[in-house]
């Protein structure tokens, strides 16, 4: 295995990107997550790992405020991005989502072009003064997706006609096409083979050169190869919170043991 | 035997089979349940199945053949010579009819014997009188040989009516028989049933099939019936729509084209009204709308659908119509005179756009809703606003699906009737100014079919070559629009 390896490459950053404090999410009557502390570094790769209904994909969706499109989801607590609360009502849940971008569990490329994917979200916020700009941020993006080399022959193919690897890679593509400075990935790979997976898994380890990652996923062994810092959630808690090579092979907590060695989850 | 008594009498040996069958498949099973094949019920219904199909599908067919064999051989006696002056054989026919159920009528009374029924004759008594002494007018004085005639399709009718209640007790028996001799406790009766039941279903199917398919054949033929009399170059080319009714002497002008322009003129303003508000409307609904206010606004919305268009044709002809003159007329707010009466296509288009704002709506909402949440989550997880989420994700995604709506709300607005009766005047003019009178294609089927018109001249039979010349008309926008809707769903599943 070569997880260590990943693991032991330095995180050398140590700026606080996300900061969050007493976290608390209501669905309805649901009490989803409970009091959530957690803070979360620039250019490095966060991993949330937990059984399923524990909470990890609905406190990512906290992180850009995607909840409010929910009616009955209800947060409380603080979220803070670089010092300032994306919950206070003067933050514009809009602009925050251009500068926190998110890739979903299943690809969602809009049924468009291939082109007019990647380039919806510069034009929405006018990224672009021309349309050699354009062309110029759409290509970036695609590389930065790791998939230009694919798509660069039909770019105004529709996006729905990739393959279910290539059109997760065109969604990441989209979402760093608007620059933003943390990408949440809500488990990216699971609707991908391991050939796709290994891809997308490369690109999130190079994404970390130029923003802070947070993926979720189901896939402790993905969790262990991308991530430098890993949370264990359970039952709406943050059970442990620390170096992923130290979660793996030393958990503090009798839970995290049980789960990364299979007894519960 | 009376038809009744036939199906009475069979239905009770159904019932009576249900329960021998169900005893005697008991008996052969000695009484335990489990040595069944099947539940016993299905003995009992494989048993009233056999009764009851074979002999009632039989009197079904008897009930509709034997009408047109003893017609056939009643016509027979009717030779040309008999046929008076401006009558026809159908007419004479009809006469007969009429004093054969009218002697039926009086032996009934019993104000004539049974006997003096067949033998009466004209010399001696006065048969118009007699039949209406009990209530049976007939229109003109009944010759010799209508009641010749008549007296022969009361006895064919009636040994008719005997044979028939014979054969059909008879097959019902040996389904009886037949089916009791089947039961036993290997016998595979649920089996049986079920395809019963298969069968049943496929013949309700089947009629409403057929049914459609019968519509169409007499649209056809009677369409065909029409273009014999008047040339189809006229109809179809024509600009003038000036039918005389004949009597009043000269031809008539029956040109298509004034219709169609009324018709897709009304139809036009009505989809500008429609397409627009329902689309907001829908947009609002499934998008902006707290669950609360769907939960009544939507039922309010649909409520509009189930007015009856009377109603709204009612609403544009006191309502609407004096508003527009109101706005447009001489001495109105615009100070124009570009509306003499309030009977317009403007009208009648807003109305039916009103009408149609519902169906546009309703069918947007669901293909708004049908559009994934991915796509808006994909769209605000980019920083997208919620219009920008709808006008550049939402809109392109479900645009196939409202197109197919927009067709088939057009389909609608084109069999559309009693608004334009009521709202649109009567008026065939191939105009521009939406404020004049204009009528339509169902309008003009309406005004020529009611009235003293027979059914052989071209005023009337032109009625069914515009029905036929609409029929495809919507039948290929709705087949338009459900290819549209279909190749639309194939794209997320």
């Amino acid at each position: 295995m070569n997880d260590m390896r990943i693991v032991k490459r330095d995180v050398d950053m140590n700026d606080i990107k996300i900061s969050a404090k007493g976290v608390q999410v209501y669905y309805g009557d649901t009490h989803a997550i409970k009091d959530v502390n957690v803070e979360i570094k620039d250019k490095t790769v966060t991993a949330f790992i937990g059984p399923s209904g524990c909470g990890k994909s609905t406190f990512l969706r906290c992180l850009n405020r995607m909840n409010d499109t929910i009616d009955i989801c209800r947060v409380e607590g603080s979220i803070q991005i670089e010092g300032e609360d994306i919950y206070d009502k003067r933050v514009d849940p809009v602009q925050l989502r251009a500068k926190v971008g998110m890739v979903f569990q299943k690809p969602n490329p809009f049924p468009k072009s291939i082109y007019d994917n990647v380039a919806y979200g510069p034009r929405i916020h006018g990224l672009a003064r021309t349309k050699a700009d354009l062309d110029e941020i759409v290509e970036k993006s695609l590389r930065r997706g790791a998939i230009w080399n694919e798509v660069k022959d039909r770019l105004h193919a529709p996006g729905t006609g990739l393959s279910g690897g290539q059109q997760q890679r065109l969604c990441i593509a989209r979402a760093v096409a608007t620059e933003p400075e943390v990408l949440l990935m809500d488990e990216p790979c699971s609707a991908l083979d391991p050939i796709a997976t290994a891809q997308v898994e490369e690109l999130i380890d190079e994404l970390r050169e130029n923003f802070s990652v947070v993926i979720v996923t189901h896939s402790m062994q993905q969790a262990a190869r991308v991530s430098q810092k890993t949370a264990f959630f359970h039952l709406g808690n943050l059970v442990e919170y620390g170096e992923t090579g130290q979660i793996f092979t030393n958990p503090q907590d009798p839970r995290t043991e049980s789960y990364i060695t299979g007894r519960i989850g | 035997m009376s038809t009744l008594l036939i199906v009475a009498l069979v239905g009770a040996l159904a019932v009576v089979g249900y329960v021998l069958g169900v005893r005697r498949a008991m008996a052969s099973a000695d009484g335990d349940l489990r040595l069944l094949h099947s539940l016993k019920s299905y003995y009992g219904q494989n048993v009233a199945l056999l009764v009851l199909v074979p002999s009632l599908l039989v009197l079904v067919i008897w009930m509709t053949v034997q009408p047109l064999l003893i017609e056939q051989s009643v016509l027979g006696m009717i030779s040309n010579t008999d046929v008076a002056e401006g009558s026809s054989r159908s007419l004479m026919m009809a006469d007969v009819r009429r004093v054969a159920d009218g002697l039926d009528v009086a032996v009934a009374q019993g104000a004539m014997s049974r006997e003096a029924a067949s033998d009466v004759r004209v010399d001696f008594t006065n048969v118009r009188e007699r039949l209406a002494s009990v209530g049976v007018a007939v229109g003109s004085t009944v010759t010799q040989t209508t009641l010749e005639a008549a007296q022969k399709f009361r006895a064919l009718s009636g040994t008719g009516n005997m044979v028939r209640g014979i054969v059909v007790l008879l097959i019902a028996a040996a389904g009886f028989g037949y089916a009791l001799k089947q039961t036993d406790k290997d016998f595979r009766a649920r089996n049986v049933v079920e395809r019963g039941i298969l069968v049943l279903l496929i013949a309700a199917a089947s009629i409403a099939v057929l049914t459609t398919l019968g519509i169409v054949f007499s649209l056809i033929f009677n369409t065909i019936d029409f273009f014999e009399s008047f040339p189809g170059a006229d109809f179809f080319f024509g600009t003038r729509w000036e039918p005389s009714f004949s009597g009043r002497g000269g031809a008539s002008d029956l040109g298509f084209l004034p219709l169609i322009w009324g018709t897709l003129y009304i139809s036009i303003i009505a989809l500008v009204v429609a397409v627009p508000l329902g689309l907001f409307a829908a947009i609002y609904l499934s998008e902006y709308a707290s669950n609360s206010v769907r939960s009544i606004a939507k039922p309010v919305l649909e409520v509009l659908a189930g007015i009856p268009t009377i109603v709204y044709g009612l609403f544009a002809l006191l309502t609407v119509g004096p508003l527009l003159v109101n706005i447009f007329g001489a001495d109105g707010l615009l100070g124009v005179n570009w509306m003499s009466g309030g009977t317009a296509a403007m009208t009648a288009g807003l109305v039916m756009g009103i009408m149609l704002i519902p169906f546009v709506s309703s069918l947007s909402d669901d293909i708004i809703n049908a559009v994934p949440q991915a796509m808006r989550d994909g769209s605000y997880g980019l920083g997208a606003t919620q219009s920008e989420t709808i006008r550049q994700v939402i809109l392109p995604a479900a645009l196939p699906g409202i197109v197919g709506a927009v067709l088939l709300a057009a389909s609608r607005a084109i069999g559309e009737t009693m608004i334009v009766v009521l709202g649109a005047g009567a008026a065939a003019s191939l105009s521009l100014n939406p404020l004049e009178a204009m009528t339509t294609v169902t309008a003009k089927i309406v005004s020529q079919l009611t009235g003293d018109g027979e059914f052989n001249s071209p005023e009337t039979m032109v009625a069914f070559a515009l029905g036929m010349t609409l029929f495809v008309i919507t039948l290929a926008l709705n087949v338009v629009a459900l290819i549209i809707v279909r190749k639309y769903r194939e794209q997320y599943d």
